[in-house]
């Protein structure tokens, strides 16, 4: 379904909502932009703000797409500021960051923060330690020097750059549960221990260059896999400020305002102009209209309605402007199974259990294990309690699974990189692992598998210089209906003197487009089309229909090829839905399938153990995107759809989802790949460590040659 | 040896000004947008035209 957006600035809009107040009488504004990507765009668009009388500051963030515009005092109009990078070409909506992007910004920053220490602790130790252990020469007393200035850097800066890995161990500790960060921390903690024991006791075996480069090289893979993925998820958020969920209401002057949807309180009265979409349920006050009801019945297309008629959120009005009476917030609009089928399906997300903390599980009690017998073997042999003791913490310290922190983000960097190129934003951390174990792909009709917009259908019947002159009248209407056939006339000129009749039609030199009754078609053709009358001539009926997308067939096909069944679920009549599935190569269909009939189909396919791949645009398929094992939404989907999606496709180019499942399970086999380095790395390791074999040194030589091994094969991925 | 003292102490405290300056420039906002600031140097600054 296309968005369609406000078109503020055509009336007295109230943008003051967005405006934030600064230091002293500052006021910033920001606006969402579409379609900056060069330098040129970005002297085009601040230039051209900047010129406006009053502006202090415009900034445009071109990674974010954001614009910043400041100014003092009252001096400045919101609308002016909007209207102005319109009429520059770009497509711009004010902007209001939720709470939780902030959120995401801070843990970027805290990450980098720690990155950043952690590298110049490594750097340094690396200076001092490679002294001792090249430098032959050097004096004891000297060599002790060192050690002490090694503990009074790596110790304060291990426990300040390993916050991350503490924290996240902490939390799952105090659960009596376990991840690849506990093992981590106490690897950190003994060897810092270890190392200023044996510097307290002069002897040589220190391990604080391991600890700081360990600390330094899984930051390095934890700051990567957020900022990939906060790319992704920070484009989709600027694909949902794209569509704005704004309202014009009514204050009790009558003038009107605009405001954010969600502060619409039953009660408001909304102003809806022809081609907006409702955010709220409503009623039509007043009028008749008439409305696309496609995201939210899937149907594709419109219905006329009578004044009174109650519509619900995600109805886009067709026909004559509507002002409407709201009967619910935002949260409530939904239907309230639906969100509850959300919120569940959510939790259900919540427990999947990734591969790398399958592996964790595995691991910790295997690995502390394996230290408590070494350090019985030693007291047994005969060994000191010290011996025995520093060769079981060489163990924990040789068996940090740092390749094995490494080997699924770096993985995920790698896939997650290379399908935000292709315009596939992967918002979940491990939705691309749950996407490479699909056996089933449900897809919605309207407006996943088709355009989920009217095409001329009877074109060929319909002479073209008639085409051509109906299309003189069309293409000065917004309706959809008149927008397919001004489509399917292509480009020419427009009638210079074309009066719209709400609810009705269009008028110019005698000719007359619109409905039925409009053009004394009688009820010759009862429901939708468009009729066209020039003088006495009889009137031409023009049908219309949603149409395939071009690259569904594909699609199909290709994930069949990857023993992916298919099935389409549709709240859509039979008749238009059987076509379509049989266009589509879908033998498995059902129709007029109610949300919470599509959700409840999902729970039985999750019951009978088959993971499924929901793939979906409109708000009836919210409840089962959050079902499913795994989903998808086109990016014209409403924002509930994309909220609940794992994956957002950029453009509406569904063909990426090959590539994705792709993706996905080549990923899945380089992590199994990687777990299986790391392991063969400890299989070796560990023995030698357990004789007390291993020397500080041989120690980060191997942890860091594991750890470049795994990224190595996680780059395989890069490349097509 | 009062040379390595001198050196080591030297080595920190660039080290510590290194750091120092990466974690001003963080929270000055300066990693923000690294696409924007790569294409900004291509435009003219207005205000260095003759």
């Amino acid at each position: 379904m296309a968005a369609l957006s406000l078109s503020s600035g055509d009336v007295a809009d109230d943008l003051s909502r967005y405006i934030h107040a600064a230091a002293g009488d500052e006021r910033r504004f920001e606006i969402a932009i579409k379609g900056a990507r060069c330098a040129g765009c970005i002297a085009k668009i601040e230039g051209g703000v900047k010129a406006i009388a009053g502006v202090s500051d415009a900034r445009l963030n071109l990674s974010t797409g954001k614009l910043s515009v400041a100014w003092h005092g009252d001096t400045v109009q919101p609308q002016g500021i909007l209207r102005r990078v319109r009429d520059l070409g770009y497509a711009a909506q004010p902007f209001e960051a939720p709470a939780l992007l902030d959120a995401d910004a801070r843990e970027g920053r805290v990450l980098l923060r720690c990155l950043a220490v952690a590298g110049f602790g490594t750097v340094f130790i690396m200076g001092l330690t490679d002294a001792v252990w090249y430098g032959a020469d050097l004096s004891p007393a000297l060599r002790e020097g060192f050690f002490w200035l090694a503990a009074v850097v790596s110790v304060p800066v291990t426990f300040y750059a390993g916050q991350p890995f503490f924290r996240s161990a902490w939390s799952v500790l105090r659960h009596w549960r376990t991840n690849m960060d506990v093992p981590i921390s106490l690897a950190l903690v003994l060897a810092l221990g270890l190392s200023l024991y044996q510097t307290a006791q002069h002897a040589q075996d220190t391990y604080f260059d391991a600890a700081v480069m360990l600390t330094f090289l899984l930051l390095v893979g934890r700051y990567l896999d957020f900022r990939l993925r906060d790319r992704a998820r920070g484009a989709a958020q600027h694909l949902l400020a794209m569509q704005s969920l704004l309202a014009r209401r009514f204050k009790p002057d009558g003038s009107m305002e605009t405001v954010a949807a969600r502060e619409l309180a039953p009660g408001d009265r909304i102003f809806l102009a022809t081609g907006e979409r409702l955010p709220v349920n409503g009623t039509l006050l007043a009028r008749g209209s008439e409305a696309d009801l496609s995201l939210v019945t899937g149907e594709t297309l419109p219905v006329a309605l009578a004044a009174g008629a109650s519509l619900q959120a995600g109805s886009i009005i067709t026909g004559a402007p509507a002002t409407l009476l709201v009967t619910a917030r935002v949260e409530d609009s939904l239907v309230a199974d639906l969100a509850r089928l959300l919120e569940a399906g959510q939790q259900t997300r919540n427990r999947y259990v990734n591969l790398a903390e399958k592996a964790a599980r595995a691991y910790v009690p295997l690995v502390t294990g394996l230290a408590a017998l070494v350090l019985a073997g030693w007291l047994l042999a005969g060994a000191g309690m010290a011996h025995a003791v520093t060769n079981a913490i060489t163990v924990l310290i040789i068996t940090c699974p740092c390749a094995l922190g490494l080997a699924v983000p770096a993985v995920q960097v790698a896939a997650t990189s290379r399908l935000f190129r292709k315009g596939v934003f992967v918002k979940s951390g491990n939705a691309l692992e749950r996407l490479a174990e699909v056996d089933v792909a449900i897809f919605d009709k309207t407006g996943t598998l088709t355009l989920g917009r009217p095409v001329l259908e009877n074109g060929a019947a319909i002479a073209p210089d008639v085409l051509q002159r109906a299309a003189l009248l069309a293409r000065g209407s917004r309706h959809p209906l008149a927008r397919a056939l001004a489509d399917a006339a292509g480009s020419g000129p427009m009638a210079a003197n074309v009066t719209e009749y709400p609810g009705a039609g269009l008028e110019a030199d005698g000719r007359r487009l619109g409905s039925a009754a409009w053009c004394g078609a009688g009820d010759a053709g009862q429901g939708s089309g468009l009729w066209f009358r020039e003088g006495d001539a009889p009137p031409i009926h023009f049908r219309f229909k949603d149409q395939i997308r071009p690259e569904a067939k594909a699609l199909i096909t290709g994930l069949k090829a990857r023993k992916i069944a298919v099935e389409m679920l549709t709240g859509d009549l039979a008749g238009p839905a059987g076509e379509i599935a049989r266009e589509a190569g879908i033998s498995l269909w059902q129709s007029q399938v109610s949300p919470t009939d599509k959700a409840l189909h999902l729970k039985s396919y999750r019951a009978r153990g088959l993971r499924t791949l929901m793939v979906g645009d409109g708000l009836n398929d919210a409840g089962a995107l959050a079902l499913a094992h795994v989903s998808a939404a086109p990016g014209s989907a409403t924002d509930v759809s994309q909220l609940a999606a794992d994956l957002v496709l950029r453009g509406d180019d569904l063909g990426a989802l090959i590539e994705a499942v792709d993706v996905a399970r080549k990923a899945r086999r380089l992590v199994l790949q990687n777990f299986g380095l790391a392991a063969l790395y400890n299989v070796t390791a560990i023995p030698l460590a357990a004789l007390g074999m291993v020397s500080p040194l041989v120690a980060a030589a191997t942890m860091a040659g594991s750890s470049l091994l795994v990224t190595l094969n996680a780059l395989r991925l890069v490349r097509p | 040896m009062n040379g390595m003292v001198v050196v080591i102490a030297a080595a920190l405290l660039m080290g510590l000004g290194g750091l120092g300056v990466l974690l001003w420039a963080l929270s000055n906002g300066q990693y923000e947008d690294m696409e924007g600031d790569a294409c900004r140097i291509l435009t003219d600054d207005p205000a260095d035209q003759p």
